[in-house]
């Protein structure tokens, strides 16, 4: 299952009032360590479908979403709960590393 | 067990690769998860590689590179090392979720990583306004004044693709010239919105939530001065990726690895290393290509010789891994012996 597209619209709803974790990967087309990045995320994504929902935003297409959580490196990765930004990981890692550093909503 | 396996998919370890699959030695390339095709994937226009003449994108090169060999057989792994045990005639090579691969060689390609300023504040400001990779983040800087730290190609290149989105650029360099080629200093010097702040270096990043100024200092003079900015983009060098095989292969001074001579036989019998990781000079996609072919020929005329060896085994069955054993590490006492003679010169 790969993680699915949420836009400025949908935002509020998929993200913001979720009841679970969410974790939104800021990402654009022109960015290679995205693009790298992205097929980890969705097996994270598949394999923990139960504690953590992950979403992407199209910075490009969504850019007042970056601004609002002052993007500025991507891939950006943000744990949001309950509306709020709980932890936020900059840069393309390894599966094991992204594991790691999410261990608190993978448990 | 495998002939060779090649860690890295920059220039070097494609480059690599094509050659020994070509010679049929079906080698496996290990590219790393999220690195893979190497620093190029997060370049855009390289111009001075041959046989482009309009110039190609970094990733498409690599991509290029990529299936250039896997079309004659080599097996690409998107995962990354995470342990090497090179010693002796059969080389182990861990994996994030690949599992253990065992093989008779090993070539390290494996590149070399930005290098940081060491500031204090780096690291808490990083995705707040600093960043490493200009075509990743340089959007989010669309009419803001930042700046680029560093003197070489990469620094001119950000510095020149920056001016697409910021309003102004500013490039920070230590000294009073540049290391960049003469086409992109000249491409730098005619852009209006780069300016040039010379003899100076960044000593402070300040900013709570994110970067809202640097603090630098004169060189030459020591006076300090406060430089407002939105985003600090660093591109002061790289250092070679050598933390696999830390007490395994001999290093040179420069911290890479070391080489015997022209070649790329390390201080280990069977383990070849090419492209940035042996070399701290030159550093272009095409010299990093070059040394990847030595070290595949290199590799291949290992085989052969270890090949060779053992048919000439004539000792009974169970004296056979012995012997095989023996014939290794004379090669091997070879190699190291050149290798840390390289060493030592360099040193």
């Amino acid at each position: 299952m790969s993680a699915r597209a949420v836009t400025e619209q949908s935002f509020n709803q998929e993200v913001l009032q979720s009841d679970k974790p969410v974790l939104v990967d800021f990402w654009a087309a022109w960015c290679g360590p995205c693009r790298m990045v992205s097929p980890i995320l969705d097996q994270i994504a598949s394999e923990n479908t139960d504690k953590l929902d992950i979403v992407k935003v199209n910075v490009d297409e969504n850019p007042q979403l970056a601004v609002d959580y002052q993007i500025t490196s991507i891939p950006a990765l943000k744990v949001f709960k309950g509306g709020e930004v709980v932890q936020s990981i900059v840069g393309a890692k390894p599966k094991a590393a992204l594991e790691a550093d999410l261990a608190a909503f993978l448990a | 067990m495998r002939n060779v396996i090649i860690i890295g998919s920059g220039p070097a370890g494609y480059t690599a690769a094509i050659y020994a699959a070509r010679a049929n030695l079906k080698p496996v390339l290990i590219a790393s998860s999220v690195e893979a095709g190497g620093e190029l994937m997060n370049t855009t226009e390289v111009e001075n590689f041959p046989g482009f003449p309009q110039g190609i994108q970094g990733p498409d090169l690599m991509f290029k590179m990529q299936e250039q060999a896997e079309r004659f057989g080599t097996e690409v792994i998107l995962d990354d090392v995470t342990e090497v045990s090179l010693d002796g005639p059969v080389k182990t090579v861990t994996t994030g979720y690949s599992g253990t691969l065992e093989a008779r060689s090993v070539i390290f390609a494996t590149g070399s990583a930005y290098r940081k300023l060491g500031l204090a504040d780096e690291e808490r400001l990083s995705g707040r306004g600093i960043s490493w990779c200009a075509t990743c983040d340089g959007f989010f800087f669309k009419e803001k004044t930042i700046a680029v730290v560093g003197g070489g190609d990469s620094a001119m290149e950000e510095a020149t693709f920056l001016t697409r989105f910021a309003s102004k650029v500013y490039v920070i360099h230590r000294k009073d010239s540049l290391r960049a080629s003469k086409i992109m200093q000249e491409r730098a010097f005619q852009n209006e919105k780069i300016e040039f702040l010379w003899n100076n270096e960044v000593v402070g990043i300040n900013g709570d939530n994110a970067v809202e100024s640097v603090t630098l200092r004169n060189t030459v003079d020591g006076s300090e001065q406060v430089l407002p900015l939105g985003g600090l983009f660093v591109a002061i060098g790289n250092d070679p990726r050598v933390h696999l095989v830390h007490q395994q292969l001999e290093l040179t001074s420069d911290g890479v690895i070391a080489v015997d001579g022209r070649s790329s036989r390390t201080s280990l019998a069977g383990v070849f290393a090419a492209g940035d990781v042996i070399d701290p000079h030159y550093r272009q996609a095409i010299t990093a290509a070059a040394s990847g072919t030595v070290a595949a020929l290199d590799m291949e005329s290992y085989l052969a010789e270890l090949e060779q060896a053992e048919a000439h085994l004539d000792a009974p069955a169970d004296h056979e891994a012995e012997a095989e054993a023996e014939a290794v590490e004379s090669a091997s006492a070879r190699a190291a012996a050149s290798a840390s003679e390289a060493a030592t010169v360099g040193a």
